[in-house]
């Protein structure tokens, strides 16, 4: 099972309800991934900083940490149990240092625009508990987990990210990532978890380190992940769909002069501003999508 | 004309309802409005009545139909009139996977294209697609004909039984034990009668097609592979 979603927006003034729209698509689609649920979404940029979305326990004090991080971090957003930081470039191997000193905190995510959630919990409860439908951007993607390969756990749930301002989203299972995971992990690709999705996503941020466009990193997993997936993926500018050859799992997109949308299944999209009109179609297997702003 | 709209009633009441219609119902058009791609839309239904869907459906819509007439307006999603036995469904945009799976009986006909697997299994249904199927299409389809006005993905017919296939225009690959074969002053009758029934009728020239079908060696036993049993 699983769920993923996605939209891109085209018309600036959509970019305001980003994370409504992202919420109610997610919400639908909680009967396909009742056990866990996060997104990301990519918001405003700063001139030469870098944002970290950090996550600690309930009751952990981001204002301390803060104080640690004294004249070079922002205020914190906090969200629930997450919080976002934005921090100068040139400050940022210094802050992840003093971040990989304290025990309670996880970088969740990072990147100019990307900011990253994910909680264990029905959906449309996480939805809420980060007040996603709040948030702004020009593209998103999202997911709900019903777990198979690896335990329900936060860090179990997607998206993946294994780079800055990229993640993936993934429905299906993928028979060899252990030996593919090696091989990054030998190409200095660092994985958080045992889970086959972030190896998807470690492919992705290789290829792309090595000056792929996202299309060329979509097509190149084709060859080297062996599976069943539909994977959503986000960068920092763009956003990709691939289904695998054999096209186990289902998709549906949508595509307006405001917006392109995925949906693992049509009722997540139903209610997208204009959908009687937008053009719908099943993405074909073994290609590869892709939109990017200008 | 009975009108059912799923943004104030439940998926459940609607098919309840067209399930307890009798055989001689007087309630012989129903229309299905804000359909929100719910899953199972008007499956199981037995009575002869037409149900018109306006909107885009999810899984399953239509399966198992018995003698009743669906018409979706819209694109339907995965399994649309799986094991149908009778009556007719009609899809006005495209069809998801596995469309007709697996039916006995009755036609259906996706004015759109068809994407993977459409036919699989089929046991005696005829599907007529205006447009183009995906891969793996009429998987070991055991009867009834499959009629595609555009191309067919690869391994069209993978492990066919006796199911009938006519393609107007290409096939990108055929799958094990699927050959082409002649096409017949038969065959060109049964795709008069298939294309009348889908509405097309004179519009297209049946010497268009070609024919393919089961080369009958892989499921019949065959005595140099008893090494293998």
């Amino acid at each position: 099972m699983c769920g993923i979603v996605g939209l891109f927006i085209k018309d600036q003034r959509l970019e305001p309800e980003l994370g409504a729209l992202l919420a109610g698509m997610l919400g639908t689609l909680c009967d396909r991934g009742p056990d866990s649920a996060g997104f990301a979404v990519y918001g405003e940029a700063a001139r030469g900083r870098i944002k970290f979305t950090l996550r600690a326990p309930q009751e952990f004090d981001f204002e301390a940490l803060l104080r640690r991080l004294a004249g070079v971090a922002s205020a914190p957003t906090i969200r629930d149990t997450h919080a976002v930081i934005s921090v100068p470039v040139a400050k940022e191997s210094e802050v992840r240092a003093e971040l990989a000193r304290t025990p309670d905190v996880d970088v969740v995510g990072s990147g100019r625009r990307m900011e990253i959630f994910k909680e264990v919990g029905r959906p449309d409860g996480v939805a809420a508990r980060f007040a996603l439908n709040k948030m702004s951007g020009t593209h998103g993607i999202g997911h709900t987990r019903m777990a198979t390969e690896s335990a329900v756990t936060t860090d179990g749930a997607h998206p993946f990210t294994t780079g800055p301002d990229q993640c993936l989203v993934h429905n299906g299972s993928l028979s060899n990532h252990n030996a593919v995971r090696r091989e990054l992990a030998r190409a200095g690709i660092r994985f958080a978890t045992e889970n086959d999705s972030e190896v998807a996503a470690g492919f992705m941020t290789w290829k792309m380190r090595q000056g792929a466009s996202l299309q060329q990193a979509l097509k190149a997993s084709l060859a080297a992940l062996d599976g069943f997936y539909t994977f959503v993926v986000g960068t920092e500018s763009g956003f990709g769909v691939l289904r695998d050859p054999i096209a186990c799992k289902p998709a549906v997109m949508a595509e307006t002069e405001k917006f392109v949308a995925f949906g693992t299944e049509y009722r997540a999209l139903v209610d997208l501003p204009g959908i009687a009109v937008a053009k719908v179609w099943e993405p074909e297997p073994a290609q590869a999508y892709f939109w990017e702003r200008h | 004309m009975p009108a059912a709209d799923l943004a104030t009633i439940s998926l459940r009441e609607l098919n309840a309802a067209l399930h307890r219609l009798a055989p001689d119902t007087a309630d012989l058009h129903w229309r299905v409005i804000n359909p929100r791609g719910e899953h199972a839309i008007a499956a199981g239904l037995t009575a002869p009545v037409t149900v018109e869907i306006d909107g885009h459906v999810g899984y399953y819509c239509a399966g198992m139909n018995q003698r009743a007439r669906v018409v979706v307006h819209g694109s339907a999603g995965q399994g649309v009139a799986e094991n149908m036995m009778s009556g007719e469904v009609r899809v006005e945009g495209d069809a998801s996977q596995s469309a007709g799976a697996s039916g006995c009986g009755g036609l259906l006909v996706i004015d759109g294209n068809a994407a993977a697997r459409c036919g699989i299994c089929m046991k005696g249904i005829d599907i007529v697609a205006k447009g183009s199927v995906g891969h793996l299409s009429a998987f070991m389809a055991q009867a009834g004909n499959l009629v595609v006005l555009g191309d067919a993905g690869d391994a069209l017919g993978d492990s066919i039984y006796e199911a009938h296939l006519y393609v107007r225009g290409s096939v990108k690959s055929l799958g094990a034990d699927c050959i082409a074969k002649p096409l017949r002053d038969q065959d060109k009758a049964e795709l008069h009668r298939l294309l009348d029934a889908a509405g097309l009728g004179n519009q297209v020239d049946v010497g268009d097609f070609h024919r393919y079908g089961s080369a009958r060696r892989l499921y019949h036993f065959h005595i140099d592979n008893v090494g293998s049993y």
